[in-house]
């Protein structure tokens, strides 16, 4: 695994995705600053890590989609390269067009950080091979503007495809609006793009991967992520 | 050349913070407050060019960067 973080002004779980990676891989990842033009020669995968990219001034994640290292990043995609984006990541991938719809405000206002339960609607994508579909897996989440939102067209389009691959849902895998932690349509945490190599999420699978940190669930995502990468090499 | 572009949320899009205020505002008793969307105003100073350019160039800046079309409006003013 060759992975590429990407660091823009602002982010703060970069190292924390860096250390995972590692773990994971046994490889440390190159951290590529947002004003690079090229990906490091053989990267196959890009992580668009969660924080705060420029304050999330103007709208989350709207000015880093515009940096300089996301035409790399949008052509390294282009041709089935693997991005993952978590959190603020999630933003900037919805604002640089490389995922559909937008993460408004949650709907109750309020800046929410703890643990929630996603149910894994598909094991078929790189991301999530390491699961099993309908798998419930318990992850931390930390935002402000996680509410999934698009139109009724697009929702309808990514729901037919299969593309909506996390949802929010109860401890049991039910769904309910109680559990919807931020509001979003159809409970929606994390989506894929249409050729399945981009993946957005808001929750956090690299800050539950070993046991001092209390819980193993996001381990998964990217263990499939390593095995499928060794696969493909 | 000053410009302004106002960028508004499209109908139907839910705003929770124009919500948010609005509630503030029927707890302060300003009366007659129906509801409040809240958006964006960006006044733009260009230095130099036609009024024609202006509009073509302030246009692009909207689409580009200012609005995100999928959620939002813009509108762009262009006054002397």
């Amino acid at each position: 695994m060759n992975a590429a973080v990407i660091v823009f002004p602002g982010i703060n779980r970069e190292r924390d995705m860096a250390r995972t990676l590692e773990l994971v891989s046994g490889r440390e990842p190159a951290m590529v600053w947002h004003a690079e033009t090229a990906l490091p020669a053989g990267t196959d995968l890009v992580v668009v890590p969660g924080g705060f990219s420029y304050g999330d001034y103007l709208r989350c994640g709207a000015i880093a989609a515009r940096a300089p290292v996301m035409d790399a990043v949008r052509a390294f995609a282009g041709n089935g390269g693997l991005v993952l984006g978590v959190c603020n990541g999630f933003q900037i991938l919805c604002e640089a067009g490389l995922l559909p719809g937008v993460l408004m405000r949650n709907a109750q206002l309020k800046f929410i950080c703890k643990d929630v339960y996603l149910k894994v609607e598909r094991s078929g994508t790189a991301f999530t091979r390491g699961y099993n579909a309908g798998q419930v897996i318990r992850v931390p989440v930390a935002h402000g503007e996680g509410n999934f939102v698009a139109d009724a067209d697009t929702i309808a389009r990514i729901e037919g495809e299969g593309r909506v691959v996390f949802r929010y849902c109860a401890p049991d895998g039910a769904l309910s609006p109680a559990w919807n932690v931020n509001g979003s349509t159809n409970a929606i945490a994390g989506i894929v793009s249409e050729a399945g190599n981009v993946l957005g999420m808001m929750p956090h699978p690299e800050n539950h991967v070993e046991a001092a940190m209390g819980r193993t669930d996001g381990r998964g995502l990217f263990a499939g992520l390593f095995e499928h990468l060794g696969q493909a090499a | 050349m000053k410009a302004r572009v106002t960028v508004t949320l499209k109908t139907g899009i839910l705003d929770p913070q124009g919500k948010a205020i609005e509630g503030a505002l029927k707890s302060l008793g300003v009366a007659g407050v129906a509801s409040v969307r809240q958006g964006k105003v960006f006044d733009i100073e260009i230095a130099d060019g036609d009024r024609a350019g202006a509009e073509t160039r302030l246009k692009d800046a909207a689409e580009k960067l200012l609005a995100n079309t999928v959620i939002e409006n813009y509108r762009i003013e262009i006054s002397g």
